[in-house]
């Protein structure tokens, strides 16, 4: 199977279907002359042509709202956001007229539209830069939520948003761009609503995603190396439709669950996660759901008060010890 | 419409010897600053986005130049030439940079988020268009209080495709609020050339008759006519006779941040701009009138290249904010971190 980076894979995505569905388009900021500011679009300018990657003026409100519009007469858009901090400028399009459309029309109409790009803090980009969205985009009914932690999943998902007929938001992290993978060539598409399990165990569940899915993944792997506590990650990788049945199927079995997200807390996943385990796994579990995420501040910028601020590996490995009563 | 009078047949307001030494002085201080940035951020003093001024420094250096303290600044994320031109001083803003906690924003802001509340310096803001509504707040604010204040906002050619400028002009227009709104025109946003992201590319025809705010063209490597321009204004919008807009024509001789390969224009392009240097054309001048000399130029840079390293050695050596300071200045009045106690 070829190895590709994360970015690849997005383009891989996104190549195929534009070769495949002529009503396909990109559009965003830098996406097209500039090959994408992180790269993502390299060379499809070149094969598409300007009618179908466009680069858009800074715009926000206008270009995604063009990307409902034109989805709204069964053209299947993808608009980049150059980061999704930036599609708050666009809020209104994203959170009312995305996935409202076809409830008040009465399913007249569809929208099928992907908005991707990045989520999660960078490196020290500061408060306004470092949005983690899913938390605001995922308490929206209408929208679907998708956040890829591998380059597989990066194409297999991407390619079943650009085909699905509603409004998907679909996070990425620069972060991850570099990272490599087996990605299987041609039509390969994972369903929505379907978790991962990333990593098998009995000790404990850890619930992550995207960026903080890979930070539970070192925590794993060093808490069963230096104190042999097994956890098994569990990837939801798509927030709305969530796989509750997975979630719950490995809390029953390990009677402890700790959620991993670098969004912030209150109201955050962790607490829609927190409170549907309660729910479903009460008389399974063993202690309460324990969760990380960012602290309840805006993103500072200076370094070392950043990297307290993010979940990190020791985070993470803390909050699964205090889960599982762990005293070392 | 209304005019401002800037026509020739009233006097230019013509800066003394003093003025425009100190305006050659304040543009190499940031130049050599910006310099010094680059290599901070070489050497990963410096993280997260960082835009560099050099080749704009007039713009900042003339219109500030015309203001008086008590009058409100505000611009967008290319922040450190119009701080220094505020007067801020370079050990805060090299701190900002370093993320230590005795930087002009406590460490918390960064390259892109300088603020000066005593030098009415309202920031230093990343999110493109964001900062324009809160310019007219500030004059707003201003009018309502009747305070003899005018707010100056700067922002980037990119900028005036987001709604939030329209609505904010729109708004300055309904209220003639003292306002003077200017475009660093540069040329590109990103990398994206003017000509592909404005449909209308002759900028002051963006506001006169849209938002009854008339429109000016200013040369904005030309640091004289950025201050003369900006005295006119300021007095115009003093007046009462509401809001302004000005198209600077500048260009920007760095990439758009520190990570920019820079395929959209050529060695030749930059060369083009480079020979029209603001602070080469100032010290042509100067040299001219005898007030500067071979000597006096390297005794200046010198001198200011001392300043530069002096404040860069007390930034890196300052303190870095404690664990405690994450949960300050969250809130005003602060009650914890999430629930109420
Ligand atoms: C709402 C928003 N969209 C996109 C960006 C990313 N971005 C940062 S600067 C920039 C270009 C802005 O260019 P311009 O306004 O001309 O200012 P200049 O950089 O030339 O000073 C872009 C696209 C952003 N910061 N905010
Ligand atoms: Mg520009």
């Amino acid at each position: 199977m070829p190895v590709l980076q994360f970015r690849e894979a997005l383009r891989e995505a996104m190549s195929e279907e534009m070769r495949r569905n002529p009503d396909v388009f990109l559009m965003g900021e830098e996406v097209a002359e500039y090959n994408g500011a992180y790269k993502v679009s390299e060379g499809m300018l070149k094969e598409f042509g300007p009618q179908r990657v466009v680069d858009t003026p800074i715009s926000e409100a206008g270009f995604s709202g063009l990307g409902i519009g034109a989805a709204m007469v069964g053209m299947r858009p993808i608009i980049e956001f150059m980061t999704f901090s930036f599609s708050l400028v666009a809020f209104d399009q994203v959170v009312n007229n995305a996935p409202k459309m076809s409830y008040m029309s009465g399913g007249q109409f569809k929208v099928p539209v992907v908005f991707r790009g990045i989520s999660g803090p960078g490196q020290q980009l500061a408060a306004t830069h470092s949005w983690s969205v899913e938390a605001l985009y995922t308490h929206v009914p209408g929208l679907k939520v998708v956040v890829p932690t591998t380059p597989a999943e990066a194409k297999g998902l991407l390619k079943t948003a650009i085909r699905d007929d509603d409004p998907v938001i679909f996070l990425e992290n620069e972060s991850m761009y570099g990272n490599k993978g087996e990605v299987p060539e041609g039509d390969f598409l994972l369903p929505f609503g379907v978790a991962d399990v990333k990593r098998e165990g009995r000790d404990c569940t850890i619930v992550a995603w995207g960026q903080g899915c890979i930070t539970a993944l070192a925590a794993a792997e060093q808490l069963e190396k230096e104190h042999g506590i097994r956890c098994e990650v569990i990837d939801p990788r798509t927030l709305r439709p969530l796989d509750l049945p997975a979630i719950v199927r490995s809390v029953k079995k390990t009677g402890y669950c700790v959620t991993v997200e670098t969004g912030y807390p209150t109201c955050g996943i962790g607490a829609e996660l927190a409170a549907l385990v309660h729910e479903h796994c009460f008389d399974d579990l063993d202690n309460h759901v324990v969760r990380v995420a960012s602290l309840d501040v805006p993103m500072p910028y200076s370094k070392p008060l950043l990297q307290q601020v993010v979940p990190s590996v020791q985070r993470v490995a803390d909050a699964v010890k205090k889960a599982v009563y762990f005293k070392g | 419409m209304t005019t401002i009078s800037t026509s020739t047949s009233t006097p230019k307001a013509e800066p003394t010897t003093t003025q425009l030494m100190d305006w050659y002085r304040q543009m190499s201080v940031i130049r050599q600053f910006e310099v010094k940035c680059a290599q901070s951020y070489q050497q990963q003093k410096i993280g997260g986005f960082c835009h560099l001024y050099v080749g704009q420094e007039a713009v900042a250096v003339g219109s500030i130049a015309a203001t008086r303290p008590q009058d409100y600044v505000i611009t967008a994320y290319r922040d450190h030439g119009h701080a220094i031109a505020r007067g801020m001083e370079m050990t805060p803003l090299f701190a900002e940079l370093y993320g230590k906690a005795s930087g002009c924003s406590r460490g918390k802001g960064g390259s892109m988020h300088f603020f000066d509340a005593e030098k009415n310096f309202f920031g230093g803001h990343a999110i493109v268009g964001g900062h324009i509504p809160l310019a007219i707040g500030l004059g707003w604010a201003a009018k309502y209080r009747k305070e003899d204040r005018v707010t100056l906002c700067y922002f980037g050619d990119g900028a005036i495709n987001q709604g939030s400028f329209h609505e904010a002009l729109n708004l300055a227009g309904i209220h003639k609020l003292p306002c003077i709104f200017m475009v660093e025109n540069n040329g590109y946003a990103m990398g994206t050339h003017l000509h592909r992201s404005s449909a209308v590319t002759d900028l002051k025809l963006r506001t006169g008759d849209a938002y009854g705010i008339p429109g000016k063209e200013v040369d904005g490597m030309d640091c004289i006519a950025m201050y003369q321009m900006m005295r006119d204004g300021i007095e115009y919008c003093r007046s009462g006779n509401g809001s302004l807009f000005l198209e600077v024509k500048t260009y920007r001789y760095r990439g758009h941040s520190m990570s920019d390969p820079q395929k959209y224009r050529t060695k030749e392009e930059v060369a083009k701009y480079q020979d029209h240097d603001p602070i080469g054309r100032l010290e042509k001048l100067l040299r001219e009138k005898k007030l500067l000399d071979d000597g006096k130029v390297a005794a200046m840079n010198d001198e200011i290249h001392a300043a530069v390293e002096k404040a860069h050695e007390e930034a890196d050596g300052a303190a870095f904010p404690t664990t405690e300071d994450i949960w300050k200045d969250v809130y005003a009045m602060p009650f914890g971190p999430y629930l109420a106690r």
